[in-house]
């Protein structure tokens, strides 16, 4: 039986930019092993809402809370993604320089510091997570290639495998179909589904498609606040949402 | 078997670093051998000033390293390293300059002569304890290394990156110059620290004592060389290079990229610092020109023009480019710095792997041509 905890939690955030409302008094709950999709026209704030979870953003007011009570306000990036918050950017990011299995080698969880990372050799218990890694993620074949080579999907998949093997409770996915084709996509949303059943996924996007494939609750984000929330279905018919995004 | 162990991973697994270790520990043999056991008359002699002139390169090779260290692998684009080189060396000067006793001019058994001639009567607190080989040995790294910790720890912190933080390492090595010119600043000001005489009570001006310094300026080298290698090849190298290529990356996996980048830079500062103590005693001088911001861009041009990011590039760099720099001001001084503004445009233009990079291409075009050659003579053949 799933537990029904709450894995994040925001409550009351704002944050302005110049006097730009991007975030107005934003409450959010997030539950262990969820995978939750947060839509929105553009501005809505969705990445200022994963900028504001990650650390990179500092909100103006409001809370934030991780796990048990663990506030995340103040916290910097490396600290946050060390309590076991992980992030996918929109435009793929990995380090086109080395090859897949490096970026996966460098996602590892474990002693973060310059020493210990001086001195590091790897383990068999690590190796082994980066093999159930790269089969994940299908790019077995492609582990001693540069990740530079690779195409922009499997790009796309290799930055989720880094999440993978840095193991977080917490998984924030920003547009991750932008610019796959329709098998790519279908693969991406069968990657997501098995993930949540061991992570909380949170998954920002623009195609209505896509979020209808993986869904089970959506957010909705206008203007900084949440819209509407519920199941895929209750969205499409609500009138508010209807009225300022799906209609327009 | 030699190929596995720690060594043979440092410096012999690949080509460019065997060429480069086999070069260090040939000069470190040959040019000593031919400097002291070949009579002058010979045409294999090699003369005292060669000597000299070659430990002076590999004093630069060692500082290309260190600019490479955090240009070619953490992608900071230093243009203060000129900075570290020199405190280094003043550190060496100041024991240099603590040896001379009452040999100097005024014959100030204490005082070094700039201080005689500014009417100091007692040594300033700064200057104690110089006199003391190990203490100045601690203070060649002690000086580059702090002051490359206190910068990058404030940089590295608010995340001042690229071309800033170019141009601030480039305001830092200048503001030092400014001090040092200070006579009042008590380093000897304009003229710097010089008339060195003796370096652990052997005589600076004897073959032995140069040869001596030659060989320990190649073990340096070679030594920076394992270092830096060493640091390359390991998870934190990796890293090292994950930052140049995505740093926001590497913050959202959970590393402090800041205390990655500092902890680079002042091991970058410390051979810095230690390439600039070999070259005093060898230069017989230290003087603020050091810090002079155009010398730490021609750091950066050695790196350059060999390759960056490859280590025996910047190496080879700083030996062609200062060979060059040699032969060109003999012949015409003043049109050296056009010559090598020009080698860096044509390089950054042409060959921005630099010359490792070249010869990599022309191997890899040389290999396709003999492949098409056969291809087409098999074509030939089915006729």
């Amino acid at each position: 039986m799933k537990s029904k905890e709450t894995i994040l939690y925001l409550n009351d955030v704002s944050v302005s930019f110049d006097g730009f409302q991007a975030i107005n008094n934003l409450s959010l709950y997030v539950e262990r092993n969820e995978l939750r999709c947060v839509i929105g026209p553009n501005g809505a704030g969705k990445t200022t809402m994963m900028d504001i979870i990650t650390g990179k953003t500092k909100p103006d007011t409001g809370e934030i809370i991780f796990a048990e009570n663990i506030n995340l306000i103040g916290k910097s990036e490396a600290e946050i993604a060390n309590l076991g918050i992980g992030r996918k950017f929109q435009k793929p990011t990995v380090f086109e320089q080395h090859t897949v299995h490096e970026n996966l080698c460098l996602a590892l969880e474990g002693d973060r510091s310059v020493f210990a990372n001086l001195f590091h050799r790897l383990k068999q218990p690590q190796i082994e997570k980066i093999e159930q890694s790269l089969e994940i993620i299908g790019l077995t074949n492609e582990q001693y290639r540069l990740a530079g080579e690779l195409s922009h999907g499997q790009k796309q998949w290799l930055e989720i495998g880094m999440l993978i093997t840095q193991n977080p409770q917490v998984l924030l996915v920003d547009e991750p179909v932008a610019g796959m084709t329709y098998q790519e996509t279908e693969k991406t949303a069968e990657l997501l589904q098995n993930l949540a059943r061991t992570q909380s996924v949170i998954v920002v996007e623009h195609d209505m498609e896509f979020v209808r494939l993986i869904a089970n609750k959506v957010t909705v984000l206008h203007q900084g606040q949440v819209l509407a929330e519920g199941p895929m279905d209750s969205i499409t018919n609500n009138e508010k949402v209807i009225e300022v995004y799906l209609g327009g | 078997m030699l190929q596995h162990s720690l060594i043979g991973r440092l410096l012999l697994n690949d080509t460019g670093s065997r060429v480069l270790t086999f070069c260090c520990i040939a000069l470190a043999v040959i040019v000593p051998v031919c400097n002291l056991i070949i009579p002058s008359d010979s045409e294999f002699h090699v003369s005292t000033y060669s000597v000299t002139l070659i430990g002076k390169y590999l004093c630069y090779a060692l500082l290309a390293l260190s600019v490479d260290l955090v240009w070619g692998y953490l992608g900071i684009l230093s243009l203060g390293h000129g900075a570290f080189f020199a405190l280094g060396g003043y550190a060496m000067g100041m024991y240099l300059m603590r040896q001379i006793g009452d040999r100097g001019v005024y014959g100030n058994p204490e005082l070094p002569d700039f201080m005689v001639f500014l009417n100091w009567s007692e040594l300033p607190w700064y200057w104690q304890g110089f006199d003391q080989f190990p203490l100045m040995l601690l203070m060649v790294f002690l000086a580059p290394g702090i002051l490359a910790f206190v910068f990058g720890w404030l940089a590295f912190r608010s995340r001042v990156t690229g071309v800033y933080l170019s141009i601030i390492t480039q305001a830092m090595t200048y503001a030092l110059m400014l001090a040092f010119f200070q006579n009042n600043f008590g380093f000897g000001g304009n003229n710097g620290l010089t008339d060195f005489k003796e370096i652990l009570g052997f005589n600076l001006q004897a073959d032995n004592t140069r040869n001596a310094l030659f060989i320990a300026s190649a073990a340096a080298l070679l030594l920076g060389y394992a270092i830096c290698r060493f640091i390359a090849q390991s998870r934190l190298g990796s890293l090292t290079m994950a930052i140049r290529d995505a740093e926001s990356r590497v913050r959202f996996m959970g590393y402090r990229d800041e205390h990655i980048k500092l902890f680079i830079f002042v091991i970058s500062a410390l051979l810095a610092g230690l390439a600039g103590a070999l070259y005093v005693p060898q230069v017989g001088i230290i003087n603020p020109s050091e810090f002079a911001p155009i010398r730490s861009i021609e750091m950066v041009i050695w790196v350059a023009i060999g390759g960056r990011g490859t280590l025996y590039g910047a190496v080879l760099g700083a030996f062609v480019v200062n060979y060059a720099k040699t032969i060109f001001t003999a012949w015409a001084p003043e049109v050296w710095l056009f010559i090598l503004g020009g080698i860096f445009v044509f390089v950054t233009v042409f060959m921005p792997k630099g010359l490792v990079g070249l010869y990599a291409q022309l191997r890899t075009r040389f290999s396709r041509n003999s492949s098409s050659d056969k291809l087409k003579r098999g074509s030939t053949d089915e006729k």
